[in-house]
């Protein structure tokens, strides 16, 4: 029979067999590295703001409370967006004519609200607590990073479902005593750095956890992953 | 919106009439629908609508809208086929934003400058005020949303309601969005200011002044504010020979006019039926919904007696016109024609000795009578005859004389004020006032509220009157056929709006307060008479606030106020008991007996016509005829196979010369030689959800007769008319069935219901021989270790310590209570956010409401014509052993620790084999987008603790899970326990009768828990093993064995 | 089978045992010329071209009707509660159960050495690979939001942390049947590949010469490859047997493994699987008789396969009449009265007439087979295989939407009514499916030459 292909068609018949696999595999590998990339999840970035509110300032400079501001935190799903009339309670005082407050006075001027891009935004099916988490011992920190750092506030963690089941799976490796919740300077238990809880000195996170898991009544991982805890 | 626009004004007749007062406007410039469009784009909430007020300035905006939107454009006035119209983009939207692997939208925050000190953001607010109606005000708390009411419920402190609500308060917190209200004050079809209306008014009033008010005349709604009726009587001091009328279609005129033959005086009946051991109904349907007064209370008190807690069963005879709820849960039922009722009341009360003679024909009807009349006898002082509303003057007088007689009065019955300030027979009021107005007498008509034109009696000739008045004024929620007929409309404010007053049927005084500031610029009554007052400019909570100040003698009044306010009624304002004799009455033999009867009667689910562009009400099954979308002619089995007729068959009926054509609805109870319609369809002018639903009963009713009418004819018409109905009726028989249903031809169901034991029934005296029945023979569960899989064929959830949780929770429903009011039905749609699907999509089989109520007949073969009816409300049954979760290939839906059964609206990819495989068919699947995400007032009523479905997704009940959620939460903040009734889901918490109990199966001394311990406890197909979580508290019925020929007892049980 | 290997054999060397497997007197060269004239030669004939754009125009109402269908939503069909699946599921089962024959011939025949298959194998599978194209469809486009359950019925590792539910038996679909294509495919294209050579060395256009050179992945007919060619193909063979069996005991779990009575049947599998190889052959049978009257290959598809595949079609209808039986003798014998009840409602119920439509189809028409002279008959078996077809939709109609639409609470029974959009897709798929046939037809062998050629005597001497 006549034939169509030279001889050495083999070889690459051979090598696009390997290259197929090499490429599968890189396709996937990239599909995966995407759906948890910054493109998708927002992590990160820092969005345009109509005032450049920094929270290392407030926060880490000057050691403002969050709950000064975010109000409803401990009381309700939601931490609560300061109005304007929280910044004019300082900013009436001080700094009064900087240029980069100007939308802040205009906007109590003209009792007209200020429009802030949201950095932290969960899909609308979500139903997700404030009031429950800082109550049973998730720190601000743990969710949000170390705001006290950030002059502009990004997004720290992925915010994908598998990363709210990593802490609901083993709340043991996050939760904290109640009085630290709002503390930015707070550091996991280590050898070097006890945490005092219930009157005992706990020198590793995972014992100190199930302390708080036993004090506070967290509920089991069964109950933490049943999707109503979340979804409704 | 497209009810605006110079094409209200009316045909040519009144139209020449109105050219005289104001000129018709001058041609506008021509606007086109795009720059419309684009005008409206670019708007958004609250101010899309203050755009749309600017841009109805432009003279041009309404012939263009007639141009663009003619009136009854099928699109537009089919709910579903518009919503298609609009839903494509929405469609594409889903496609795209539902796709878990697209990236967020950015979004933005929008705080308070000055945020309220009040409110905490996420956290509701509750708000206590009342649903004023003429059957006397509904007590209600209302939960409000960063300001915006989402849900309505009873007032748990009021005496009247005691925390449970009807269909109607429960639905009206939707009409607050209703994109289709009167937006704008309206002069010939233009749009003006308030400002306007105001100049007009007074000049007419000064005009009126001047002639001490002779050509003044208002016609309302029945008032049933102090302060509005304080308001007239200054504004009538003023304008002394003007005058007041009230009317409403659905009125009290009979029980009025009986308390005038009985009494010499108008006074309200209030029954106490906790105390009562043998209750009567004298066509009286005071367990069907609220269109009987105190139909809460009523309710109430008859299921308290019928719990078996102890307290001795009360027992039930009802003698009526029409199969209704009440006399579904008789336990003596007579189906009598309407007008045989009175003959039957008269013979009844000559035989308990209140005087009164009539003829009882038949045998039946005389056996009933007399077995009545002993057990009357035999419990005199512990008895009470409770008269129709729609029956006639004699009866509601035969019915006191009896009472006195039988020594009810002030143990089982007292007699009160009537609930209303200024109560009226309405009827004669409206005849008075059409003739005035026919003899030219009347220059200026304000009327408040109410839609006259629709529903005063055809043959009063309203519009013939209307024309010769020379300036009517209009106040009304809507645009309507009344509208059409008058050179002003105000847009009124809805209840929850307005500052106002009303009593609840006991007397107790209740504010009416707003929830929200009115979206479209709503007026109240209390504004408009405001202006013809000495002291314009006074709001309505001024003036509210001012009558009561006069009335109070607290030292304090503000206090008392924000006391007031806050519980939302003053307390111990009920009207006290009026020591008032009956004497008796005689009723004359009616003539013409042989004639085909007419009954009109309100329709349970949009009363009378004032809810026809309510979604929910208009989709709701209605609780006898489980029919929505429509009204139909109602009549009984028997008589619809003498005369040939069948289900959605078409027939004209003829009164008297008036034609109006329906379709046929088999009904089975219903007495022969009669047929039933209800009120309020087929309305000619109102919103696109009303629009071409059902036929005009009104259409057929007389001054003289307007609840019943003697010589009606029936001939059938070509042509099917569809009929969406949810369940398809089947009698049961004993163990046979006769079909009610010959459309369907379906007769195997009744059978079905009856050897699967969905309903287990007995009598009294079976149940104290044996107290087991329900739990008896092939009805048994199979046991837990009857399985091949060990212990991991077990529920871990409830076995498994490690897994399982601090509470597992569960719920009764108990059949004896349950009137089939259908409260629970709008309570889950409000707080779940279910959407409507219109008439198309019911027909087809795709309603979506997630707790339906069955209704099943069942009758003895000797007494077919009087069969007792059964209700089941059917929730999600949260299976311990579901059938519907393995079978999802991505388990969307998956049990939780506490045993709930989830479904995860946006894990589902809507493969509806769960569905498929539910033994009980609770789930309910988005086939289209239902959801409606374009109309933005609607989203408003949306409650944000729940998802809003798409596309695609399958839904059921959830036991409220947000509100388990939020429970838990404060819980666990508290580190306690959820207590025991923390949790109240929204069916039970709006259940007039306590059917509904949901709770804890954890905690021993949960009141769930006591109930199932009950041995009339069952679970539904408990041999298919699936374990539910959800079960009935069966039947027990106390009927008068002397009637009682049901006797083949077992067959209820199936045995 | 219902004949004894050695008769099949068709060894004309004792002539008059039975019909040859093919017609005499054929050399090498012959067969390869006639089969090969059909695709080689450069004209197309009009009937050909009138019957691919009528049957390639149903197909585009197909494209229409999905097309409609992602826009507005499954409620274009008729489905509603408590029938929750209609024609979708129905037209799945029922193409998934023809796509069943080729595999079986191909595969199951061959490891029975049933020579007589070889000049029908090649396009039963072809079939085969149509008819699981037109049923892979259902599964996809029936749910509610097909673009989501387009990859979250596949495990990966994804962002919610979360893995399909491997105890619902339609993700047990999704592997049966992806298996199942993937296999029929590698095997019909390895059946192709000298066949597709010869075409390469014989075609005069150098496109076409070009593409077969391409497919033919350099067959050159050497010793070697026919070796490797032979245990691939073994293998392949083997390996698909049990598919044959596995992907319609899936599909029927679907049914059987929930609760609905009319569903919940341990006789499931083995009934849907012989109704299956029994709708496929039904199928084959429609195919071939018209195309070998059209390319008269009446000496390669003779009356003797017809023939056979007429017995296979008698045999397998009688265990799929046995499953209704034994259906009916639960429904008395189990005592249960939804059992019963269920039974009763097939036969009596408002859709009985499906009922009686389909135990006349599928149990009364092919007992007719029992008669050679039926069997012979070539336009009446064309009409039974054609009513076959229809019988075998209808078994899925009954199972699917009779068996929903009354099931347990009489409240919730209902109604099921297929709208325009239910049967523009189910058309839709034949117009597919035909329009791929008759590419195939055009551009590949529709009969394996070289299997065809080893059953002329010439061969057998060769081997000896």
């Amino acid at each position: 029979m006549a034939q169509f292909f030279p001889h050495s068609a083999n070889a690459y018949a051979r090598m696009s067999l390997v290259l197929a696999g090499v490429l599968a595999a890189a396709l996937g590998l990239a599909g995966d590295r995407l759906q948890r990339s910054p493109y998708v999840t927002k992590e990160g970035l820092r969005p345009e703001q109509p005032v450049p509110f920094s929270h290392q300032h407030h926060v880490g400079g000057l050691g403002i409370d969050c709950r000064y501001c975010h109000t409803s935190v401990e009381n309700s799903s939601f931490a609560g967006i300061p109005p304007t009339k929280t910044c004019m309670n300082c900013h009436s005082q001080i700094w009064t004519n900087a240029g980069m407050l100007e939308p802040v006075r205009a906007s109590f001027r003209d009792n007209k609200s200020l429009v802030w891009q949201r950095v932290h935004d969960l899909p609308d099916f979500v139903y997700f607590s404030h009031e429950i988490h800082v109550n049973k011992g998730v720190g601000c920190k743990s969710c949000h990073g170390p705001v006290d750092e950030m002059p502009l506030m990004y997004q720290n963690a992925t915010l994908q479902m598998e990363w709210c089941l990593a802490c609901h799976r083993d709340t043991a490796t996050v939760l904290r005593p109640r009085e630290e919740v709002f503390n930015m300077q707070y550091k996991e238990p280590s050898r070097g750095n006890p945490v005092r809880f219930a009157g005992v000195d706990y020198f590793d996170q995972m014992k100190l956890g199930a302390a708080i898991q036993k004090e506070y009544h967290i509920r089991n991982k069964f109950e933490l992953t049943s999707c109503d805890t979340c979804h409704r | 919106m497209a009810t605006d626009g110079p094409h209200n004004v009316p045909t040519p007749k009144p139209g020449n009439d109105l050219v005289q007062i104001g000129a018709p406007p001058a041609k506008a410039p021509k606007l086109e629908l795009e720059a419309v469009r684009q005008q409206l784009s670019t708007a958004r909430g609250p101010q899309y609508w203050r755009s749309l007020e600017e841009l109805a300035d432009h003279e041009g905006f309404a012939e263009m809208m007639e141009r663009e939107f003619p009136r009854h454009v099928s699109e537009w006035t089919d709910a579903v086929s518009r919503r298609g119209f609009l839903k494509l983009m929405s469609a594409s939207l889903a496609l795209a934003g539902l796709s878990a692997c697209t990236k967020q939208p950015d979004e933005t925050i929008v705080p308070y400058v000055q945020q309220p000190e009040e409110l905490i953001p996420g956290v509701p607010q509750y708000y206590a005020t009342a649903r004023p109606s003429a059957m006397g005000a509904q007590p209600l708390l209302v939960k409000s949303h960063m300001y915006r009411p989402i849900k309505v419920e009873g007032n748990p402190e009021h005496a009247s309601s005691r925390g449970a609500s009807d269909v109607y308060s429960q639905a009206s917190v939707l009409d607050v969005y209703d994109p289709d209200r009167s937006q704008t004050i309206t002069y010939l079809g233009n749009t003006r200011t308030w400002g306007d209306f105001l100049g007009a008014l007074r000049d007419a009033a000064g005009g009126e002044k001047a002639k001490q008010g002779t050509g003044l005349r208002f016609l309302t709604e029945t008032v049933t504010s102090p302060t509005l009726a304080a308001q007239f009587r200054q504004v009538l001091a003023a304008f002394p020979q003007a005058r007041l009328y009230q009317y409403e279609p659905v009125n009290r005129d009979s029980a009025r006019a009986g308390s005038r033959l009985a009494f010499g005086q108008y006074v309200d009946a209030q029954y106490q039926l906790e105390n009562a051991d043998v209750i009567v109904s004298l066509d009286a349907d005071f367990l069907g919904g609220p269109y009987f007064p105190n139909f809460l209370k009523l309710a109430k008190d008859f299921a308290g007696r019928r719990k078996l807690d102890g307290k001795e069963m009360n027992r039930l005879y009802v003698v009526e016109s029409q199969m209704s709820p009440t006399g579904g849960k008789a336990d003596n039922r007579l189906a009598l024609r309407a007008w045989e009722v009175e003959q039957f009341a008269a013979a009844l009360a000559g035989a308990v000795g209140a005087g009164g003679n009539g003829t009882v024909d038949s045998d039946a009807a005389k056996r009933f009578m007399s077995t009545l009349a002993a057990d009357l006898k035999a419990h005199s002082g512990r008895c009470v005859v409770i008269p129709g509303e729609q029956q006639t003057p004699a009866v509601h007088a035969l019915a006191a004389a009896m009472n006195s007689a039988l020594g009810a009065v002030g143990k089982t019955v007292i007699y009160t004020d009537t609930v209303e300030p200024v109560p009226s027979e309405q009827m004669l009021g409206i005849k008075e006032l059409v003739d005035e107005m026919k003899a030219g007498k009347v220059s200026l008509l304000v009327m408040l509220g109410g839609n006259p034109v629709f529903n005063v009696p055809a043959d009063l000739d309203l519009k013939g009157g209307l024309e010769k008045v020379p300036l009517r004024i209009q106040l009304s929620a809507y645009k309507d056929e009344t509208s059409r007929y008058c050179h002003w409309q105000v847009a009124q404010a809805h209840y929850l709006e307005s500052w106002s007053d009303a009593r609840a049927f006991d007397g107790t005084v209740t504010v009416v307060q707003p929830l929200i500031e009115p979206l479209y610029g709503g007026r109240t009554a209390h504004d408009i008479l405001g202006i013809l007052s000495e002291t314009p400019g006074q709001s309505s909570y001024d003036l509210v606030k001012a009558y009561w100040k006069s009335q109070s003698k607290a030292a304090d009044f503000d206090a008392e106020w924000r006391r007031i306010l806050h519980d939302g009624f003053v307390a111990g304002s009920q009207f006290p008991a009026k020591t008032v004799s009956a004497k008796a009455v005689a009723v004359p033999a009616p003539a013409k007996k042989d004639q085909l009867e007419i009954v009109f009667r309100p329709d349970p689910s949009i009363y009378d016509g004032r809810y026809i562009n309510n979604g929910w009400l208009q989709e709701l099954a209605k609780p006898i005829t489980k029919l929505t979308w429509d009204n139909a002619v109602l009549m009984s089995y028997n008589y619809a196979i003498a005369n040939k007729y069948h289900d959605q068959q078409t027939v004209e009926i003829n009164v008297g010369g008036r034609k109006v054509k329906g379709g046929v609805k088999i009904v089975p109870g219903h007495p022969d030689g009669s047929i039933t319609v209800h009120l309020g369809y087929g309305r000619e002018f109102t919103g696109r959800v009303g629009a071409g639903t059902g036929f005009n009963a009104y259409a057929l009713r007389t001054g003289a007769n307007a609840n019943t009418a003697l010589g009606a004819t029936l001939t059938p018409v070509d042509g099917k008319w569809q009929l969406a109905v949810t369940q398809h009726h089947h009698l049961i028989e004993g163990n046979h069935v006769i079909n009610a249903d010959l459309a369907q031809g379906q007769s195997l169901a009744g059978e079905a219901a009856v050897s699967r034991g969905m309903i287990r029934s007995a009598v009294l005296e079976e149940f104290e021989k044996n107290p087991n029945f329900a739990n008896e023979g092939a009805f048994e569960a199979p046991p837990l270790d009857m399985t091949l899989f060990g212990e991991n064929g077990h529920y871990s959830w409830t076995t498994d310590p490690a897994k399982t949780s601090a509470h597992q929770w569960g719920m009764t429903i108990d059949l004896n209570s349950c009137v089939g009011c259908n409260t629970c039905v709008i309570a889950c749609q409000a707080e779940n956010n279910i959407p409507v699907v219109g008439k198309e999509q019911v027909l087809m089989g795709r309603e979506m409401q997630w707790l339906r109520i069955d209704a099943y007949f069942q009758s003895a073969a000797s007494d077919v014509a009087n069969p007792r009816l059964y209700f089941q409300p059917v929730p999600c049954m949260h299976c311990e052993n579901a059938p519907c979760e393995p079978v999802c290939p991505v388990g969307a839906t998956v049990h939780s620790p506490e045993g709930l059964n989830n479904m995860v609206y946006n894990r589902c990819v809507g493969t509806r084999y769960c569905s498929n495989n539910c033994p009980y068919k609770v789930r309910r699947f988005n086939f289209l987008l239902y959801a409606d995400f374009d109309t933005e007032s609607l989203k408003g009523v949306r409650n944000p603790d729940v998802s809003v479905r798409s596309r695609g997704v399958m839904e059921k009940c959830t036991y409220c899970v947000q509100r388990i959620t939020g429970a838990r939460i404060q819980a666990e903040k508290e580190d306690r326990k959820v207590r025991d009734g923390e949790v109240v889901t929204a069916c039970q918490q709006a259940c007039p009768t306590d059917a509904i109990v949901f709770g804890d199966m954890n905690d021993p001394n949960s009141r769930v828990n006591k109930i199932k311990k009950q041995q009339r406890n069952y679970a539904m197909l408990a041999e298919v093993n699936t374990r539910p979580r959800t079960t009935y508290v069966a039947s027990v019925l106390n009927p008068n064995m002397q009637l009682e020929n049901r006797v083949e007892k077992k067959s209820e049980h199936g045995g | 089978m219902a004949d004894s290997p050695e008769k099949t054999r068709g060894n004309p060397s004792e002539p008059g045992v039975s019909p040859p497997v093919i017609a005499p007197g054929y050399s090498f060269g012959q067969v390869t010329e006639k089969i090969s004239n059909v695709v080689l030669t450069p004209y197309t004939p009009w009937s050909w071209l009138g019957g691919f754009f009528i049957a390639f125009g149903i197909m585009n109402v197909l494209l229409i009707a999905v097309g409609w269908l992602f826009l507005k939503g499954t409620g274009i069909w008729g489905v509603n509660i408590p029938i929750g699946w209609g024609f979708a599921i129905i037209n799945f089962v029922w193409w998934i159960g023809i796509g069943h024959a080729g595999t079986l011939i191909s595969a199951i025949l061959l490891l029975f050495k049933q020579s007589w298959r070889t000049s029908i194998n090649r396009f039963a599978e072809a079939m085969t690979l149509f008819a699981v194209v037109c049923a892979g469809m259902f599964p996809l486009i029936h749910t509610g939001r097909p673009w989501l359950a387009a990859y979250w019925l596949l495990p990966y590792p994804n962002t919610m942390g979360l893995w399909p539910q491997f105890r619902s038996p339609l993700i047990w679909d999704v592997f049966a049947v992806s298996t199942y294509l993937t296999v029929s495919l590698l095997f019909w294209y390895t059946g192709l590949i000298p066949d597709v050579a010869t075409f390469r060395d014989k075609a005069k256009n150098p496109v076409a010469k070009f593409m077969y050179g391409m497919m033919s992945m350099g067959w050159r007919g050497s010793a070697r490859h026919w070796h490797r060619y032979e245990t691939a193909y073994l293998l392949l063979a083997g390996l698909s047997t049990p598919l044959v069996l596995s992907v319609h005991t899936v599909v029927s779990w679907d049914f059987s493994v929930s609760v609905i009575p009319g569903w919940h049947a341990t006789i499931f599998p083995p009934y849907f699987v012989a109704g299956a190889i029994y709708s496929g052959f039904a199928m084959v049978l429609t195919l071939a008789i018209p195309i070998r009257a059209a390319y008269n290959m009446q000496d390669f598809i003779t009356d003797r396969h017809l023939n056979n595949m007429a017995k296979v079609m008698l045999a397998t209808g009688l265990v799929v009449g046995y499953g209704y039986m034994t259906e009916a003798f639960f429904g008395w014998y189990s005592a249960n009265q939804y059992e019963a009840f269920m039974i009763k409602n097939r036969a009596f119920g408002p859709y009985a007439p499906t009922y009686w439509a389909l135990i006349f189809c599928n149990i009364l028409t092919p007992q007719t087979l029992w008669f050679k002279k039926v069997r012979s008959n070539v336009p009446l078996l064309f009409v039974i295989a054609l009513i076959v077809n229809v019988g075998m939709w209808l078994e899925r109609f009954v199972i699917v939407v009779t068996s929903l639409h009354r099931d347990y609470v009489p409240s919730s029974w209902g109604l099921y009514h297929p709208t325009v959009w239910d049967w523009a897709t189910y058309l839709g798929t034949i117009g597919l499916f035909v329009s791929l046939m008759f590419l195939f037809i055009r551009v590949l062998p529709m009969i394996s030459i070289f299997e065809v050629r080893t059953l002329l005597p010439q061969a057998r001497v060769k081997a000896e």
